[in-house]
């Protein structure tokens, strides 16, 4: 699914990542721990095309393809898709009309007619349900005025509709109450396949006990440091992040 | 609503200002110039009473003693008023049917999405279309069945011919000839414009709508178009223009009265798309217009406007609230891009007792252009509570656009509540990298965006005109941000 090697990436002229190696595959869950400031947010944003960050060195392909050489749309209309660590509001701008402009540009990419209207709706319903999303919040203008879960319910709902083929998922649990944060997991869960992969970004090891992960990561200062199964995840929880520091001679 | 992303996206893709052609119309010009002999020139050629050309030389001999004012957060060269021709006409006088309009004319009017075949519109949807090239009316649609409901719908020279009471009696009765200098030369070389009358208690069953189209090389245009809703009566009229694409500047100068009787209303909606000149600022249109209604009592008059084309734009749509419970309310979308100046806004003037009035600006700038909203509350002694709601927005596209407010507010009725709220703010990259991250091309996105930022001020547009002005923003705003 994705391959990145060797990865440098800094920002303003200060490097954030710093030779970041990662494989993952369709089918796999993958999550990224890793203490604050360590540059998991900046790995979503240069995967996804962000302007500003500077890949200095390194390769990443995805799906066969150079990704750092597509434009950030033709990134998302391949199959990446990215859940805001912070849902940006959009006013005016119905959800489903947002939606559908984009489902409609990922067809069209993929010389695709664009979906109709009947079609359209009958797919926000389903997909809505999956994340238990108020019909409501589906016609108000994108993430305005949504309280945090609501907002982050919202990026799974939009997961749902465009169907990725690989999610990285930025701190979706943070700011979840334990049902919504069941809600949000339950969704991912229903959305996995063999076809498709997540890439799982958390403080918490409490989400990794509804999405069960395939391999943990240690992001430490913008290098995976360590990787393992899912009781890492619980040692990290326990024992927090210096022991690594000490273990690795960081 | 028939219009899909599809058809926005297929329609970005032809981003440049598509109105720009020229038509091939013989046309019958007087020498350019301005004095007292142009004017008799202007008046003999539409065959006008004597009243009118009394009327013009009055406004000439005040607009003589006036200087071009120059409060407005705009520069410019001035117009030079003498290499002007003020009189512009195509060749064929005039069209008994549908069917003598020539081929050329057709096809313009075609070009510009104007329907004037009566047959293939469908009910429901109708727009009773009056068609303004330079300096005449070319064509007026659905006539005869609004005449069935005693409503006048015609050119302001018919209007003149046909109905002298009315336009004697109402027209500089709401922007008289000393306005200002603008409505004085409008007042002084008018050549058409719409009339429109609307009885006591009609409802008028469909838009009607005046499309002015600049054609001819060095004219100005110069219309004036009165619109006057008798007592209980309701209309919804809409006004579009356009212009070839030169290198020159050319004037436009428009006078607008509405007048709206006890218990009337008087919805008026602008999509403006002059000519806003090339990317570096050569040519474009100066649109230079005077539009003012008043309300009688428990009346109501509406402006909606989306301004994006023009070089230079000075426009403000005002509203004197003059009988008990008279409503006005003010709606604008002004975009600027490139080098585009605009200094638009309204006035709104409160007499009556309760009378209300909403104001709502969005200006949207972007390249080097620069965007002012300028509006003026006034509130009379006589105003009991009277109320005004204000809010003006900005959204700035790059970092070296302009955008500028400034309310002022005047009252004098202690009761009287007042209330404005303004911001600011720069279109965000992060919401253009989270619809590209959605798989949202970034020109679509800023399209996405700046729709939804001008929403309320679109809502108020009828359907056919919201999705062109959708259409229109999005175009408009291409290249804008930096
Ligand atoms: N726009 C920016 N300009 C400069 N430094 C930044 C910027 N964004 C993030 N950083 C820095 O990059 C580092 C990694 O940040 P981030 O990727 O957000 O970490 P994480 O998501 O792991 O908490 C931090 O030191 C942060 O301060
Ligand atoms: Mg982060």
């Amino acid at each position: 699914m994705i391959t990145i090697k060797n990865l440098h990436a800094s920002i303003d002229g200060k490097e954030i990542l710093k030779g970041l190696n990662l494989e993952v595959k369709a089918g796999e869950v993958h999550a990224i721990m890793g203490p604050n400031g360590a540059g998991k947010s900046t790995l979503a944003s240069v995967l996804a095309g962000r302007d500003g960050y500077e890949v200095t060195a390194g390769t990443v392909v995805f799906e066969g393809k150079d990704l750092l050489d597509l434009k950030t749309e033709d990134r998302a209309r391949e199959g990446l898709f990215l859940a805001f660590q912070y849902p940006i509001e959009i006013p005016g701008v119905s959800n489903v009309n947002f939606l559908r402009a984009a489902l409609n540009e990922i067809k069209e990419y993929h010389g695709e007619d664009p979906i109709n209207a009947k079609d359209f709706l009958k797919l926000v319903r389903e997909k809505s349900a999956i994340v238990e999303l108020d019909a409501k919040l589906a016609s108000r203008s994108v993430n305005e005025g949504f309280s945090g879960g609501e907002k982050k319910r919202n990026e799974i709902f939009q997961m749902a509709m465009l169907n990725p083929k690989l999610a990285i998922l930025d701190e979706t649990d943070s700011g979840l109450d334990i049902d919504a944060l069941r809600i949000v997991a339950n969704g991912v869960n229903i959305l996995k396949s063999p076809e498709n992969a997540t890439i799982v970004i958390t403080h918490y090891q409490r989400l990794l006990d509804y999405i069960v992960p395939d391999f943990v990561h240690v992001l430490f200062d913008g290098k995976i440091v360590k990787t393992g199964s899912k009781e890492l995840a619980l040692e990290l929880e326990e024992r927090g992040y210096d022991w690594i520091k000490e273990e690795l001679a960081l | 609503m028939s219009y899909t992303e599809n058809d926005l996206a297929e329609d970005l893709q032809n981003q440049e200002y598509k109105y720009g052609f020229v038509s091939n119309l013989e046309s019958e010009k007087i020498p350019k110039g301005l004095s007292e002999d142009i004017i008799r020139l202007i008046s003999a050629k539409k065959e006008e009473p004597q009243w009118l050309l009394d009327y013009r030389l009055k406004a000439y001999a005040i607009w003589l003693e006036m200087t071009e004012p120059e409060w407005a957060h705009v520069q410019y060269a001035k117009p030079d008023f003498q290499d002007i021709i003020y009189y512009s006409a195509v060749k064929q006088k005039k069209y008994e049917s549908w069917d003598d309009v020539e081929p050329e004319m057709k096809e313009t009017m075609k070009k510009l999405g104007i329907s004037m075949d009566e047959q293939k519109v469908l009910t429901g949807t109708n727009v009773a279309v009056d068609f303004v090239m330079d300096s005449v009316s070319v064509a007026t649609s659905f006539k005869s069945k609004l005449s069935e409901l005693g409503i006048i719908f015609c050119s302001f020279s018919e209007g003149v011919k046909n109905h002298p009471e009315l336009i004697k009696k109402y027209m500089g009765s709401v922007v008289p000839t000393t306005d200002n200098f603008y409505a004085a030369l409008n007042s002084a070389v008018f050549t058409d414009g719409s009339f429109c009358y609307i009885p006591k208690g009609v409802r008028c069953p469909m838009e009607l709508s005046t499309y002015f189209r600049i054609n001819e090389q060095g004219t100005g245009q110069f219309e004036r178009t009165l619109v006057v809703a008798d007592q209980g009566s309701y209309v919804s009229y809409l006004e579009g223009c356009t212009a070839p694409m030169r290198d020159e500047n050319q004037l436009h100068a428009a006078v607008v009265e509405l007048i709206a009787m006890d218990d009337a209303e008087i919805k008026y909606s602008t999509v403006q798309n002059w000519y806003p000149g090339d990317k570096d600022g050569k040519g474009g249109i100066f649109n230079f217009v005077t539009k003012r209604g008043i309300c009688e009592k428990n009346a109501k008059i509406s402006w909606t406007q989306v301004e994006t084309g023009s070089a230079v734009t000075w426009k403000y749509p005002s509203c004197i609230l003059k009988g008990d419970n008279s409503v006005g309310e003010f709606y604008s979308v002004a975009v600027t891009n490139h080098h585009q100046q605009a200094d638009t806004g309204t006035k709104m003037i409160h007499l009556g007792k309760n009378t209300k009035s909403t104001i709502i600006s969005k200006g949207v700038s972007g390249g080097k252009s620069n965007n002012s909203y300028r509006g003026l509350v006034q509130i009379h002694k006589g105003a009991t509570n009277a109320r005004n709601f204000s809010q003006c927005d900005s959204l700035l596209m790059s970092d070296e656009c302009g955008a500028h407010t400034f309310p002022y507010i005047e009252c004098k009725n202690s009761s009287a509540k007042i209330e404005h709220e303004a911001t600011t703010s720069k279109i965000g990259e992060d919401q253009i990298f989270y619809c590209q991250q959605r798989g949202i091309s970034s020109e679509k996105a800023i399209s996405l965006i700046v729709n939804g930022y001008c929403k309320e001020v679109l809502n108020q547009l009828p359907m056919e005109f919201a999705v062109e002005a959708q259409k229109l923003l999005a175009i408009s705003l291409d290249n804008s941000v930096g």
